[in-house]
Formats: C-alpha cells, sequence, structure tokens
C-alpha cells in the first residue's frame, strides 16, 4: 500500500524538517519526504491531501498509561484504551504493569501483546514490573521481560520500594538499556494522604500529600542513576523541587529524564473546591500541588527540563469514583483531552513551539524508551499524528472512547486536536469535525 | 407575649424571609454572617422552648429528619434527637453499626433508600471529609452536617458562638483563643471560619506537629507558645487530644502534652478576667484541660451542651421547608 500525503505543514524534530513537505508512506514505512512529491513520481500511491492547516508530525507516544487488561477489565481494555489512544491522536502507548495480574513476567506481558494485535489500532509497549508482584522485595524477571517486548521497568502505582532494590533495578535493568520509570514517592510522608499537603487541603479536611514525598525519591534515584550510570525515568512529575533535582542531576551527567502530565501543568490544588467541591475526579496521585508547583513545571516543559508530556492515563469506573473523597481511587483519564491541552494551554499562548510540542510527545518518548517511532526519517516506521491547530474542541466525557470517563476537563472548551491518526501508514483514526479530514481515511 | 414565642405563629410571607435560602448546612464557610445571625437570632427563641415546663412544639410536625451516623457519637446525636423531639419532627436514628454500610453499600446508595422514605432533612455524621457535600449533592432532601471527617462541624461553631454571645453580649473584637489538636479538629475549621465572619480576633495554638498545613493562609494568628495565645484571651476553646496522636507519632506522651500545652489554672492567670473556657467534648482531663479549670467559674461547658439543642433546633427549623426541595439537581 503506497500514500502519499500532500500538502501538510511537517514537523519532525528528530530530522529537524519544519515546513511544507509531502509524505510518501510504503509497505507501512516512511518512503520519501520531499517539499514537493508528483503524483506521477509515485506510481501506485493514493494521493492524500492533508486539510488546510493540517500539522504532520512523528506519531504521539504516550509513555505513561493504564490500560487495566489483564484484570479490570471493567476500567478499561487494551480495545478501548487504545481506540482512546487513537482518538487522542498518539500511535503508540507504553503501558503500566500494575494490572491483575501484575506484568511481572513474560506470559502477562505476551497476553497483552497478543490484545494490542487483535485491537489493532495503536502500538502497546508494555513496561514490567521492578518486583516480582511489585512488592518491593525480589526482583521481577527482567531479562525475559525484556525478550517479551517490555522497554521500561516500574513498580507505577508504588515506589520502588528501597534504595537497595532502586540500585540493582537500574544495574540489572541497564543491561538491556531499559530505564527504570520510578512513581516517587516516600510512603511514609504520603500516609493517608489524599490530596496535595498545603491551604486547600487543609481547610477542607482532606490529608495531605507534601512535595517532599516526591522529592525525597527523586533525590534518591538521581543519586542512584548516578552511582549506577543507568537511565532513571521520574514518571508523571509534580513538584518543583523535583524539578530542581533533575536539573542537577541533568547538570552532572546522571541519565535522568521525566515526564509531566497535563494536569499538573493545567490544573492546580485549588480544584479541590472549586468548581465542585470534593470532586473526585481531581484526586489523582502525584496530586494536583499548588501555583508554583505549575508554574515550575511549565518553566521546565520551556526550557527543556521536562523530556516528556505523558498522561499517567488511570480510567476507573464511575461506581469507583462516586464515593467519598478519600475512599475513591486515584486517578483521570487523559489519553483524550491531552493534545487539545497541550495545544490549548501551552502552544497557543506561545509557552512553547509546535517542534517542542512534537519532541515533548514523540521524539523524546521515543527516545527514552527507545521506541522505533518518533521520528519522520526515511525508513521509520508511518506512525504519524495529523494536528489541527485551530480546530475548537469541546471536551465531553460522555463521549470519550475510553471505557471510563473519570475527567476533571469534561465541558471545557478549548483549540487545537488531533485530524487523523495513522499507524504502519494506515489510518486509525480520522476526526469527522476536522474539514476536509474525510480523506485522510482509509 | 414576648417575640421569642412567635416561632410558629408567624404569617407564612414573613416566615419564607426568616428562613436559610438554602437547601443543606454543610459548612460555615458558605454561611454569610447575616445566615450565621440569623440562626444564633432564632436559636434564643429555641432556647426559651427548652425552658418552659412542655418543651415541645408542634413546628416541625410531619416533617421527617433521618440522623445518619457512620460515627459513634453521643453528644451530637442526642443533642439533635432532643431538637427534632422539641420541634415534633418524627426522627429516624440510623447508625453505621446497625446499617447495610457493613454490608458494603455506598453512602449514595445508602442515601437513595432513605430518600424513597421520602425524608425532609438528613442529618449526617461521617469519617470522610466531604460527605456531606457528596450527600447534598446527590438528595433532595437538605442536608445537615454533624461533622465531616476532619472538615466542619458547622453546629458546633454556631453553638460556640451563641454560648459566647450569650456571655459576652457579642462576638466581634473579642480574642478567642483555640488550643489543641488543630490538624485533625472540624470544630477547628468550622471555629476558624465563624469568628472570623463575626469579627472576633482568633488565635489558634498548639504543638508543631497539629497545626494545620497553609496555617498561614487562615486568617488567624498562630502560635506553638499556649501562653501567648491565652494573654488577655477573652475566650478559650480546648480542643481534644485523641489518644491515637502518640502513635501517629504527633505527640510523645499524654503527661508531656498536659505539661507543655495543657490549661491549668496557673496559664489561666494569663486570661482576661472574666475569661470563658469553652470544650467541645469529650474531654480529657489532665490532658488539654486540668479538672479544676473544666469544673471552675470561667467553665461554660455544660452551657455549650445547652445551648447545642436550641442551635440545632433552629438549623433544624430554619431549614426544613425553608427552600423548594425541587430546586436541585
Amino acid at each position: 500500500m503506497k500514500r502519499l500525503f500532500k500538502g501538510g505543514r511537517v514537523v519532525d524534530p528528530a530530522t529537524g524538517r519544519d515546513g511544507r513537505f509531502d509524505v510518501l508512506v510504503e509497505d507501512g514505512r516512511i518512503g520519501r519526504i520531499a517539499t514537493d512529491i508528483a503524483p506521477a513520481d509515485a506510481p501506485g500511491a493514493t494521493v492524500v491531501p492533508v486539510p488546510a492547516g493540517g500539522i504532520v508530525c512523528p506519531g504521539l507516544i504516550d509513555m505513561h498509561v493504564h490500560l487495566r487488561e489483564p484484570g479490570q477489565e471493567h476500567k478499561e481494555t487494551v480495545a478501548s484504551g487504545t481506540a482512546a489512544a487513537v482518538a487522542g491522536g498518539f500511535t503508540a502507548v507504553a503501558c503500566m504493569p500494575n494490572t491483575t495480574p501484575i506484568n511481572d513476567n513474560a506470559g502477562v506481558t505476551a497476553y497483552m501483546l497478543r490484545k494490542a494485535a487483535e485491537a489493532n489500532l495503536a502500538r502497546v509497549y508494555p513496561i514490567g514490573a521492578v518486583s516480582k508482584g511489585s512488592a518491593g522485595e525480589e526482583l521481577a524477571d527482567i531479562g525475559e521481560l525484556h525478550e517479551a517486548g517490555c522497554v521500561a521497568i516500574s513498580d507505577d502505582g508504588k515506589p520502588v520500594a528501597t534504595a537497595l532494590l532502586m540500585r540493582r533495578a537500574l544495574e540489572y535493568a541497564g543491561m538491556f538499556g531499559m530505564p527504570v520509570i520510578d512513581h516517587c514517592e516516600d510512603p511514609s510522608l504520603k500516609g493517608e494522604g489524599v490530596a496535595h499537603e498545603g491551604y486547600h487541603a487543609s481547610a477542607l479536611g482532606l490529608r495531605g500529600i507534601p512535595n517532599a514525598s516526591e522529592e525525597i525519591v527523586v533525590h534518591r534515584d538521581i543519586v542512584l542513576a548516578g552511582l549506577t550510570g543507568a537511565a532513571f525515568h521520574v514518571a508523571h512529575m509534580s513538584a518543583r523541587g523535583s524539578l530542581d533535582a533533575v536539573r542537577y542531576g541533568k547538570s552532572r551527567g546522571v541519565k535522568v529524564t521525566c515526564e509531566v502530565t497535563p494536569h499538573h501543568f493545567v490544573l492546580t490544588d485549588e480544584a479541590l473546591r472549586d468548581p465542585v467541591p470534593y470532586d473526585t475526579n481531581v484526586k489523582m496521585n502525584p496530586p494536583l500541588c499548588e501555583a508554583a508547583d505549575r508554574d515550575a513545571m511549565l518553566q521546565g516543559i520551556v526550557d527543556g527540563t521536562i523530556d516528556a508530556i505523558a498522561t499517567d492515563h488511570a480510567p476507573h469506573h464511575a461506581d469507583e469514583k462516586r464515593v467519598e473523597f478519600d475512599r475513591a481511587p486515584f486517578g483521570i483519564v487523559g489519553l483524550e483531552t491531552a493534545v487539545p491541552l497541550v495545544f490549548d494551554r501551552l502552544v497557543h499562548p506561545g509557552h512553547i513551539t509546535l517542534r517542542r510540542m512534537v519532541e515533548l510527545l514523540s521524539t523524546n518518548p521515543a527516545r527514552i524508551l527507545r521506541l522505533p517511532g518518533g521520528t519522520l526519517a526515511e525508513g521509520a516506521p508511518a506512525d504519524l499524528t495529523i494536528l489541527a491547530p485551530d480546530l475548537p474542541v469541546a471536551i465531553e466525557a460522555a463521549r470519550l472512547r475510553s471505557k471510563s470517563k473519570n475527567t476533571p476537563f469534561d465541558g471545557w472548551q478549548l483549540r487545537g486536536g488531533v485530524a487523523a491518526t495513522i499507524v504502519g501508514g494506515r489510518t486509525v483514526y480520522v476526526n469527522d469535525a476536522v474539514a476536509g479530514a474525510d480523506a485522510l481515511g482509509a | 407575649m414576648s417575640e421569642r414565642a412567635t416561632v410558629r405563629e408567624t404569617p407564612a410571607a414573613a416566615d419564607a424571609a426568616r428562613r436559610l435560602q438554602r437547601k443543606d448546612l454543610v459548612g460555615i464557610a458558605e454561611l454569610s454572617p447575616e445566615e450565621i445571625q440569623l440562626v444564633l437570632d432564632t436559636a434564643e427563641a429555641m432556647k426559651e422552648i427548652g425552658e418552659r415546663p412542655i418543651k415541645k412544639v408542634p413546628t416541625l410536625r410531619g416533617r421527617t429528619v433521618v440522623n445518619l451516623f457512620f460515627e459513634p457519637s453521643t453528644r451530637t446525636r442526642t443533642s439533635f434527637e432532643v431538637a427534632e423531639k422539641r420541634l415534633s419532627a418524627d426522627s429516624l436514628n440510623i447508625a453505621a453499626a446497625t446499617s447495610s454500610v457493613l454490608k458494603g453499600e455506598t453512602l449514595i446508595d445508602t442515601a437513595r433508600n432513605l430518600e424513597a422514605m421520602a425524608p425532609d432533612l438528613i442529618v449526617l455524621r461521617h469519617p470522610s471529609s466531604g460527605a456531606s457535600h457528596l450527600l447534598a449533592r446527590t438528595c433532595r432532601a437538605g442536608v445537615i452536617n454533624a461533622g465531616d471527617g476532619l472538615h466542619e462541624h458547622p453546629t458546633q461553631a454556631l453553638l460556640d458562638a451563641f454560648t459566647i454571645r450569650a456571655r459576652k453580649g457579642r462576638l466581634a473584637g473579642l480574642k478567642v483563643a483555640i488550643i489543641g489538636d488543630l490538624v485533625h479538629s472540624r470544630v477547628l475549621r468550622s471555629n476558624v471560619s465563624l469568628l472570623r465572619k463575626l469579627g472576633a480576633d482568633v488565635w489558634i495554638a498548639g504543638p508543631a506537629t497539629l497545626l494545620p498545613p497553609g496555617v498561614e493562609q487562615f486568617g488567624v494568628r498562630w502560635t506553638t507558645s499556649v501562653d501567648e495565645a491565652i494573654e488577655g484571651a477573652d475566650v478559650l476553646m480546648m480542643l481534644r487530644i485523641q489518644l491515637e496522636r502518640m502513635r501517629g507519632g504527633f505527640l510523645p506522651s499524654l503527661r508531656e502534652y498536659f505539661t507543655i500545652f495543657g490549661l491549668t489554672v496557673e496559664r489561666l492567670r494569663r486570661a482576661a478576667s472574666d475569661v470563658i473556657i469553652m470544650h467541645p467534648g469529650p474531654m480529657n482531663r489532665g490532658v488539654e484541660i486540668a479538672s479544676d479549670v473544666a469544673d471552675g467559674p470561667h467553665s461554660v461547658i455544660l452551657d455549650q451542651v445547652a445551648n447545642g439543642v436550641a442551635v440545632r433546633m433552629a438549623v433544624l427549623y430554619l431549614l426544613a421547608g425553608g427552600v423548594d426541595h425541587e430546586a436541585t439537581a
């Protein structure tokens, strides 16, 4: 199958391209990119006109999602999660191992990959557990996880339990070129906390989680990454002190990278009371922090300290969220709201360029996880996201493709969205709201 | 006939103006100073009912009030119950220990089942902060928060204010010091909110481990020195120290707490000569307060209990039928 995407603005930091290019896709790979490819020069190719204003970029990669399968299929499945992914513009997702059972062995990894192949939408890259059962005691079969297709290890949902285990995990996973992704949190400081420790939680009588809970473990892990020379990635960074630690680590040549979620650069802990007090859709871990933290995340995104934007897509059933705040599970869905939030809150206000947006959502996640995507170089997989920067987007929780609707952004009006998502040269999502997008269909 | 006796005789139109124009009382934070004054003024009339030989009026006859308690409570539950009986409401007590909650039913399902019986008001005590907000959003019935987690206990703050006003004639300008386990206290949060709205000079004091995070934004003076808080105070509110605070690592021992933070006769000398001493109960004698202070001439602790009934009668009266119950989603 040959397809010639004509007339779009290509933004690809990996190859340095930013401008008007045509993209020829052949057999699931990027065949050629040039300023003008005449259809005559691409015999047999279907010409696909990119809608006016459309941006063609390497497929977006969400390096932190929860697909809930196996074991929690009432929240999400690989099929529903990857449907949400492609609708959000993501051609690939890396899924966390806190399923039931935990993805701590090649069998679970293979199951996930089989489900992903059946769904045949976004690419799925499983992340294996650091420790057996994520119990924080013995290392999981990390080598076998790698061979089965895992791209990183993490005990996400929980921190890597001890400094010693983290050291061993870094050393061992480092042999396979896999980073250790840590959910950085000191359990004793977190305690029974359900919200950011600060004025708002305090006034509402919610037990707090201090920033120090995250910062201490980020510091610990950076020291250990320095000790071992292996790669450490900070999951869902939220506290300004953590960002300082990453800056320090990077300045010393430590292999540390970090991600931030859209909700941590958009929202603050004021959302605990406004507009709906005790809304369990603003309960996530790490919690929404103060304005100073949110502003620091913005700064980190702008100055390059933050490597990636990841959603921490955490679907939960409505019944699980429709309870008292302290009894609700942590987490919100994010796959289908990330791109509009990035456009509306980062690109359009002028904080970052389109090029930087693509770095954060594609180039860098691919680099950190050593994935084949993240580039439109000739020969790379033909994973493309076509963005519609000026598309008015109204977030409607009820219309999300994810099985779960737990988003605090319901009803938000944003500017910027996704026109189409192409995986391996095949269009897997078209947004009917974009004029001319129907031409992007298969 | 004094104005006090007009509670059940006011014409309907004037009556409506004398109601709280809201469905629920979830916290002091939502109330305006005028609404607080209305509750306190109404409680004056209610107090008089409690002083009659026959302590009952037909005001809420035919109204159903559910006392839904998910935490053990003697004082608050009986106070509401007495208030409901004095107003002739039909009241129903549901304690979590005997309810379907133990069978895994959610708060919302419990509430929906109760709603099927068409109660006018639900009085809720719950260990989770925000539980009454959740219930109020879900139910057509009015919700009165009788204590939610660490968040608010609005009728306690109202009865405290009523007690202060009865003794001092005002709240504005008084130095009120609240001392004890601040971070875990819903009484603190409600009282800070109320006292600030009515213009008191609010101080809070306790060990650094028990100060609420973000205290600098509470709009109060705060200190770890009890002596500083007591200095010249017109009102002292002592908060209960719970035994489990030692296990949580907040305090070394009750003995040390009493030594450093307890209210003793000696410390009391720093206060204004006509200081009043309050405690929401239940008291730990010899921990946050010495017995001779709790039982001494400055103590108004038993007044608080008596006033609690009058204030809760006022709240029940002002909410029951006070607004259109269909007006909620």
